[in-house]
């Protein structure tokens, strides 16, 4: 008896513990919610003065929202696509066959993963600027799915790893080629590892902000992620209200996508191998 | 060519796109960030730029804006990173061992949704919450607290708290995996023993999660060095660089004046730093690749 009401108490501690927390991290999120339906939003969490979706009118127009969505989309869905095709190609031959390059290879990727992309922004601006690559959706669809590769490959390579090898062995004494048995047995059972990465990849650009910041500059190519600047500045008064509605159509695929995945990412969650130690 | 090299060439052929996009949009850059962080290249109004050799790195270490944005980088890792991210997210995975289902899975749902906002709606938020006529004095005039303007007073207090509100879900994912890898024995053996939750913390759980301790820290570490859209969107550095961490000087210093050169050298010198943490980090992991 006095073990178990020891346990409630310790529950009901650690209850408390973590609602305190959840308080204070759902402050922000609250602001956001609240605002959009708000009819005067300003920058406080308050009950709103009656809900509207007036917000969300103002903004679903082609040049605050559709447009700079349709440049994320072109922007992450090219460079995704570049990511997985080539990850699964390179996550191969990691995977499949022994070399003594294997090995500084995969450390070497390892390591690309963890390096901080924002410190070579400004050389790759300049770089950009020189072989003529600035301001043009191929060149960021590029950097982007360079900076992204190294972990996609990792990834990719500790998937393949889980399909067996045996049954590929039969496709090859049939004379099947390494490519054809990557395409047609290896990919189609690692379909969830597949759609990690793929996902994965797409979150990460979806949000990134300095890239394209550094490597667009006409306003009509910006994707959401530097768009959201503009209800700051250019479009005098801030209308805290639409930008409120704005960045929870913006979240939302993310969020959305997140949740498809995160029964797979969940607690062994590898970010980088991260979790291996 | 040799027997062996005619048989591995044709296996080895479909690393060469992932190669060629890492070695021309990612090495390429980084061999090219080496070479002009040593050049005088500026944005505008210049023929050709001159190979200045150490200059760039002499003019920062005697430059005051550098000094500060190193400190200040120091100041935001430690706080938000080392301190933040990493104790709070220990402290809700260990929490979230004992408490109620409904409880652990709405905070966990609450703290992975500030993770995975894109990193400007996060900074949009946060500076909603910190601004004057913001949330945070809100609630503390509610109680009765002294409230004041945090993005002008204490910015760099300021984007720490918004660095640990947006990164405490790695964290927090990282120590529960951890800590479900503890045989549960151990610490009912513990238990019976009559050791406290502070000495079961102490002298079990944290050795025998160690390696993830440092692996996170590692990884936080490198994570927070590279914040750049967070601060930008919640004080551009401001007021009178009293946020302005490395990426920001960076930034200000290639664009805002126009000195690309002296910018990239900055950006060399935290892309070294980047390095020596990731070199360790490989080190912790000490994987079987």
């Amino acid at each position: 008896m006095a073990l178990s009401s020891r346990r409630t108490a310790r529950r009901l501690a650690a209850d408390a513990g973590l609602l305190a927390v959840a308080a204070a991290f759902v402050l922000p999120l609250a602001w956001v919610v609240l605002s959009a339906l708000d009819p005067r939003a300003g920058l406080r969490v308050k009950a709103p003065d009656g809900l509207t979706l007036d917000h969300f009118d103002a903004i679903l127009t082609d040049e605050i929202t559709f447009t700079p969505l349709l440049n994320s989309l072109v922007l992450c869905g090219g460079a995704t696509a570049l990511t997985v095709v080539c990850a699964a190609l390179a996550a191969y031959p990691l995977s499949r066959f022994h070399s003594r390059l294997n090995r500084p290879f995969l450390l070497t990727i390892l390591f690309a993963t963890s390096l901080p992309i924002t410190a070579i922004m400004v050389p790759v601006y300049a770089l950009f600027v020189r072989v003529d690559l600035i301001d043009t959706m191929q060149g960021t669809v590029f950097f982007f799915a360079a900076s992204q590769l190294p972990f996609a490959i990792w990834l990719m390579k500790n998937f393949m790893d889980g399909v067996p090898k045996e049954l590929e062995e039969a496709a090859w004494t049939d004379g099947a080629s390494s490519l054809q048995s990557l395409a047609r047995i290896v990919l189609p059972l690692m379909g969830p590892g597949v759609a990690v990465v793929t996902v994965f990849s797409f979150v990460m650009m979806w949000g990134n902000f300095f890239v394209p910041f550094m490597l667009l500059l006409t306003p009509d190519q910006m994707p959401a992620s530097v768009s959201i600047n503009d209800f700051f500045g250019n479009r005098g008064m801030v209308a805290y209200g639409q930008l409120a509605a704005f960045s929870i159509v913006y979240s939302t695929p993310v969020i959305l996508l997140y949740v498809l995945i995160a029964r797979r990412l969940g607690g062994g969650f590898a970010l980088g191998g991260a979790v291996k130690g | 060519m040799s027997d062996g090299a005619r048989r591995l060439l044709p296996r080895f052929l479909p690393l060469t796109p992932a190669l060629a996009l890492l070695l021309l949009f990612l090495a390429g850059p980084i061999a090219y960030c080496v070479l002009i962080a040593f050049t005088d290249l500026q944005l505008t109004g210049q023929a050709e730029e001159s190979f200045v050799g150490l200059e760039n790195f002499r003019r920062a270490f005697g430059d005051e804006d550098f000094l500060n944005a190193v400190w200040l980088t120091v100041v935001f890792t430690v706080l938000s990173s080392l301190v933040g991210q990493n104790t709070l997210g220990l402290a809700l995975a260990s929490l979230m061992r004992r408490a109620s289902k409904p409880v652990r899975t709405l905070t966990g749902g609450i703290v992975v949704t500030a993770w995975v906002l894109p990193e400007v709606v996060a900074g949009f938020l946060l500076y909603a919450f910190f601004r004057r006529e913001g949330t945070l004095n809100a609630v503390l005039d509610l109680l009765h607290l002294p409230s004041q303007n945090w993005l002008y007073t204490l910015p760099i207090l300021a984007v720490s708290f918004a660095n640990v509100w947006r990164g405490t879900a790695f964290s927090m994912l990282v120590y529960s995996a951890a800590l479900d890898e503890i045989p549960k024995e151990i610490t009912e053996a513990a238990e019976v023993d009559g050791a406290g939750g502070w000495r079961r913390m102490w002298h079990i759980t944290l050795p025998m999660i160690r390696r993830s301790i440092g692996t996170n820290l590692m990884l936080n570490t490198l994570q927070t060095l590279s914040v750049f859209g967070l601060i930008w969107v919640m004080t551009r550095g401001g007021p009178g660089g009293k946020s302005q961490t490395l990426p920001l000087f960076m930034y200000e210093q290639a664009f805002q004046n126009s000195l690309i050169g002296y910018g990239t050298a900055v950006a060399l010198l935290l892309l070294l730093v980047g390095s020596l943490f990731s070199l360790v980090y490989l080190r912790l992991l000490r994987t079987e690749v």
